[in-house]
């Protein structure tokens, strides 16, 4: 009988073996709509950078450009709308398909009946947004940098920034979504959550344009640091300090939405 | 294989499982035959380590579900109740990704993906994207995919459960092949004809209870009469022809909302019995006693309901 158990008795694997299983479903998946999504991926910094960054900025330029720190408004604009995109893609594919996975469709349910555990299933689709955040930012940035709207060589470390700014956005969403039963509240964090956020943490215009007792909250938004970072290191003007209080904050609070997210996830599929 | 003591389910004040004792033994095929609602999903939930029971003892393939659920899995096969299959993948795509789940190479994946769409009949779909399949090849193609890593036991929730007669009878012939090559069964059901096709031995549940447990043949024989004589009515009819059956010698009778069910030894002697008071049914019909006879004699109830 002892010999049998022990026999029987494997260690199980480490979390993240399993969450790359996951991942790999998820590239799996993606095989099918990738094409369409590069496109998506180019034509929206081009449309952005376009009529914003040359259009718009042909009028805020011709006013003077020291409010937006001596600089053209495409080079102001650019890193801004960089992190911003992050935010709307992390946004985007921690919200519908969440909700497809564990309801819908419930591929989560297939994996855990599977070996993997909540956890894995969570950071397995954590791996994916991941990439697809690297893939999107990295598209937005070589077309700003075609554009002429990236000045210092440090733009390149926004890349990681913009990507960690989107994970943060993920975790928290993610851990979220896995408690909703239908969908209708993602609509809520759309409209209430995400494009206040867009439009007022300083992608578009600095945020000592904002009143002044709305600017403490413009500093607390996960998309202010993640857009300060991501602009300061476009411009090259970025300090150590600056980078390390802004990346800090950012992964604390994916940090917490992981922490959460693991109970979430773990309630919602072990009922 | 998997052992049971006192095992209980709650749901915040629900109790879904409450209390049940069981043992299930290597290759063996052991069905939980009750109605909806009467626990089985969430026993097999348990089973499949996707649901921490609240109280009493559980231990699979000799391990605790709770702390080893990710290496009892592994050695598991698991049809859900509801299919959850990647609709927009392929059939073989989604073999290729549950396979890896299991941490299964490219080429043994490919290998037995052949193998098991044969199983079910599907190779010829291999490269069809799974969203407009028949429910019934849907069905067969969770199976073929729980049975990607080989697994010691299998589970099955309610196998056929929404299938047209022709597709639940091509499921029961594979899972039926499975059982002569002696993969270890473990299913629920509600349909007491696939209990009796499938299992060895069954649980018959009620109210998140076990009622009764043996082999389908001994269930029948302890709790039913060999014969039973159904009889219909005109509705107008059918209490005052209740009341007078009570005269005619029957182990039990049940007086259903639209039938008389007698349980007897001799149906056809019964009915002859039944025609000498005078009355006359609209139909009568002499059959052998089934699960769904020991379920209504058991629960007080039937199955379908």
């Amino acid at each position: 009988m002892a010999a049998c158990t022990r026999e029987l008795t494997r260690p199980a694997l480490p979390g993240a073996v399993f969450a790359v299983r996951e991942l790999r479903f998820w590239l799996t998946d993606y095989r099918r709509t990738w094409r369409g999504s590069i496109y998506s991926s180019l034509l929206n910094p081009l449309l952005f950078l376009g009529a914003m960054g040359l259009g718009l900025g042909s009028l805020v330029n011709a006013h003077g450009d020291s409010s937006i720190g001596g600089v053209s408004y495409l080079t102001f604009l650019a890193p801004g709308l960089l992190a911003a995109t992050a935010m709307t893609t992390a946004v985007g594919e921690s919200t519908y398909p969440v909700l497809a996975s564990v309801k819908w469709v419930k591929t989560y349910q297939a994996a855990t009946a599977a070996p993997l555990r909540p956890a894995d299933v969570f950071h397995g689709h954590m791996l994916f947004v991941a990439l697809r955040l690297t893939m999107n930012c990295a598209i937005f940035l070589a077309v700003a940098a075609v554009l002429g709207a990236v000045q210092s060589p440090w733009a390149l470390a926004a890349l990681p920034v913009a990507v960690l700014t989107g994970v943060t956005f993920n975790a928290v969403i993610e851990a979220w979504a896995i408690t909703r039963s239908r969908d209708t509240s993602f609509a809520v964090i759309f409209r209430f959550g995400m494009i206040p956020l867009f439009l007022f943490s300083g992608t578009f215009f600095p945020i000592t344009q904002l009143p002044a007792w709305l600017q403490p909250v413009a500093y607390l938004t996960p998309l202010w640091n993640g857009v300060a970072l991501c602009r300061s290191l476009s411009l090259g003007t970025a300090t150590l300090g600056g980078a390390l209080i802004h990346v800090g904050y950012l992964a604390g609070l994916a940090a917490i939405g992981v922490a959460v997210g693991n109970r979430t996830y773990r309630r919602r599929l072990y009922v | 294989m998997i052992r049971a003591r006192g095992l209980v389910k709650r749901f915040g004040e629900f109790t879904a499982v409450d209390g049940i004792d069981f043992e299930l033994h290597r290759g063996e095929s052991f069905g939980f035959l009750g109605p909806n609602g009467a626990g089985k999903s969430s026993t097999m939930r348990m089973i499949g380590c996707v649901s921490p029971p609240s109280g009493g003892e559980l231990s699979i393939l000799g391990l605790d579900p709770v702390a080893d659920g990710a290496v009892i899995r592994a050695r598991l096969g698991v049809v859900p109740q509801e299919d959850t299959l990647d609709l927009e993948l392929t059939v073989r795509e989604n073999l290729l990704v549950y396979g890896r789940y299991f941490g299964l190479s490219r080429e043994t994946i490919r290998e037995r993906t052949a193998h098991l769409l044969d199983f079910v009949q599907l190779s010829d779909r291999a490269e069809d994207q799974v969203e407009p399949l028949s429910g019934g090849m849907k069905r067969r193609l969770t199976i073929a995919r729980s049975l990607i890593n080989e697994p010691e036991i299998l589970l099955l929730d309610e196998p056929t459960t929404g299938l047209d007669p022709q597709a639940r009878h091509a499921v029961w012939d594979r899972l039926f092949r499975l059982k002569q090559q002696g993969v270890t069964l473990i299913l629920t059901t509600h349909y007491m004809d696939e209990a009796e096709q499938l299992c060895d031995r069954l649980v018959v549940m009620d109210r998140g209870k076990i009622a009764a447990e043996r082999s389908p043949r001994e269930l029948i024989e302890r709790y039913s009469t060999p014969e039973v004589l159904e009889l219909r009515f005109e509705p107008d009819r059918h209490q005052v022809a209740a009341d007078k059956l009570a005269s005619v010698p029957a182990e039990r009778r049940e007086v259903l909302a639209d039938r008389i069910l007698l349980y007897v030894t001799d149906g056809d002697a019964t009915l002859a019995a039944v025609r000498s008071l005078g009355l006359e049914p609209l139909t009568s019909l002499v059959r052998r006693s089934t699960m769904e006879d020991v379920f209504l004699r058991l629960t007080g109830r039937r199955l379908e309901d």
